[in-house]
């Protein structure tokens, strides 16, 4: 499988690349780790006259952890499985990155073509919207800051322009207990349901929640009604299937070679009630 | 229409320079321009593994990148790794356990295995398992696959102990 000819383009900086998006406008993408875009490519799903490499833009890599925790846009999630301070701040990300894929693939899938690329099925969105992320934009006129919440509009339509980069993403340091529990029919697919869920505690009452879903609608659900009920509760059973409730009024699944609709509410019912447990387990 | 564009690539510790349209893939410039045809084409997809190589460092499977990313790489096929006369321990090991039926997906497996046994010099079976999940082999199974990545990495371990 053959992709269509392009022009090739690795350019030094983000002003390089922000001045090739101006001039070749969608007929231009950028290239991350490609695996992706290229496979979309390859099967001429996608045409891109013009590619630009981001591999030598040296600000997209590198993660910084403190309080607040920015990942470059090119950090991979192998990076994100090595790195070990980022591991005990937000393990969750690990938790997720090692359910992506497979090894040679986390090798070279990074954070931000995961998280700009508005795959449903790609798990990072819904992480990012479980933790509040933000997500950096630079373009022509610098940078602004969008949520990950409101970065989604449908399936590959996302906030970012055409002649905007996302450069890294941005969050709090999460507190309290996570989990990142995924169906899939084999290792390196997609997930037929995924629940990204933090729960912090006050001694037995659930402080705080958060629950995102990936791969249940166009765009990845963060779960409002959901993560609200179980606040002030103890999460018991009785506790665990309300919030499920919830969490099925707000996903939309569309039948697929994944299964049909009622499967898939019935995948994604099992994983979240999985990962309030476990989340909860860990707060 | 876009033109070819001047490819640098280190492969095997040997430089090699082309000119090639930047949407080659990587796995057919080493197979068809360099001859070395041990990088094989499965699915084409990226699922399979069967074309995985070391690129500066990381396994890759090269049918998912453009030769033209990779300009200016370094390269590791499994033509780098051992002869028949000289083989690699993992080659060794595949072959006194039965690693391979076909042998279709042995070299993207071997390949893959080395940088796995890099990074993790010690691995139990599981993770031997989860670290392979990116190559597939539809004869042995597996368990021969394991048995002889294990056995790999043991004699490498007492090679180092017995250097020491």
């Amino acid at each position: 499988m053959i992709p269509a000819a392009f022009d090739y383009y690795r350019p030094q900086d983000l002003d390089g690349v922000i001045s090739l998006l101006q001039e070749h406008g969608d007929d231009a993408r950028v290239i991350a780790g490609g695996h992706s875009l290229i496979p979309l490519m390859k099967l001429r799903m996608a045409e891109v006259p013009h590619l630009i490499d981001l591999q030598s833009i040296t600000e997209l890599f590198g993660i910084e952890v403190g309080s607040k925790i920015r990942i470059g846009a090119m950090a991979t999630q192998s990076d994100i499985i090595n790195d070990i301070s980022l591991a005990s701040a937000a393990p969750i990300l690990k938790e997720a990155s090692l359910q992506i894929a497979d090894p040679q693939v986390r090798y070279m899938g990074t954070v931000g073509g995961n998280v700009a690329n508005g795959d449903p099925g790609n798990d990072m969105p819904g992480l990012m919207q479980c933790l509040d992320a933000s997500f950096l934009l630079r373009g022509p006129d610098g940078e602004r800051e969008v949520k990950a919440r409101d970065f989604y509009q449908g399936a590959y339509m996302t906030e970012r322009e055409d002649d905007e980069v996302l450069v890294a993403v941005t969050f709090d340091a999460p507190k309290g207990g996570y989990a990142y529990e995924k169906q899939k029919r084999k290792i390196g697919d997609y997930a037929t349901a995924a629940a990204a869920v933090i729960i912090s505690k006050d001694g037995s009452v659930c402080k705080g929640a958060s629950i995102a879903m990936t791969n249940l609608s166009d765009t990845p659900i963060f779960c409002t009604d959901a993560s609200n009920s179980l606040v002030g509760t103890s999460v018991t059973a009785d506790d665990i299937k309300k919030a499920v409730n919830e969490m099925i009024e707000a996903i939309d699944p569309a039948e697929d070679n994944r299964g049909p609709v009622e499967f898939k509410k019935h995948a994604a019912s099992v994983v979240l009630t999985r990962a309030i447990k476990s989340a909860w387990e860990r707060a | 229409m876009p033109g070819k564009m001047e490819i640098k690539l280190k492969v095997n510790g040997e430089d090699h320079k082309f000119s090639a349209e930047p949407r080659e893939l990587l796995v057919h410039a080493l197979r068809e321009r360099l001859n070395l045809t041990g990088s094989h084409v499965g699915c084409e997809t990226g699922h399979c593994g069967v074309c995985t190589v070391t690129m500066n460092g990381k396994s890759v499977k090269s049918c998912t990148v453009f030769v033209a990313q990779a300009d200016g790489a370094d390269v590791t096929t499994i033509e780098g790794m051992g002869t028949p006369d000289n083989m690699h321990v993992l080659q060794q090991a595949f072959r006194e356990h039965h690693g391979l039926q076909c042998g279709y997906c042995t070299p993207g497996m071997i390949t893959r295995a080395a940088k796995l046994l890099e990074e993790n010099p010690t691995p139990t079976e599981e993770e031997v398992r989860f670290g392979m999940a990116g190559n597939l082999c539809r004869c042995t199974g597996y368990q021969n696959i394991v048995k002889s990545i294990m056995a790999a990495a043991s004699e490498m371990n007492s090679a180092k102990e017995a250097a020491q």
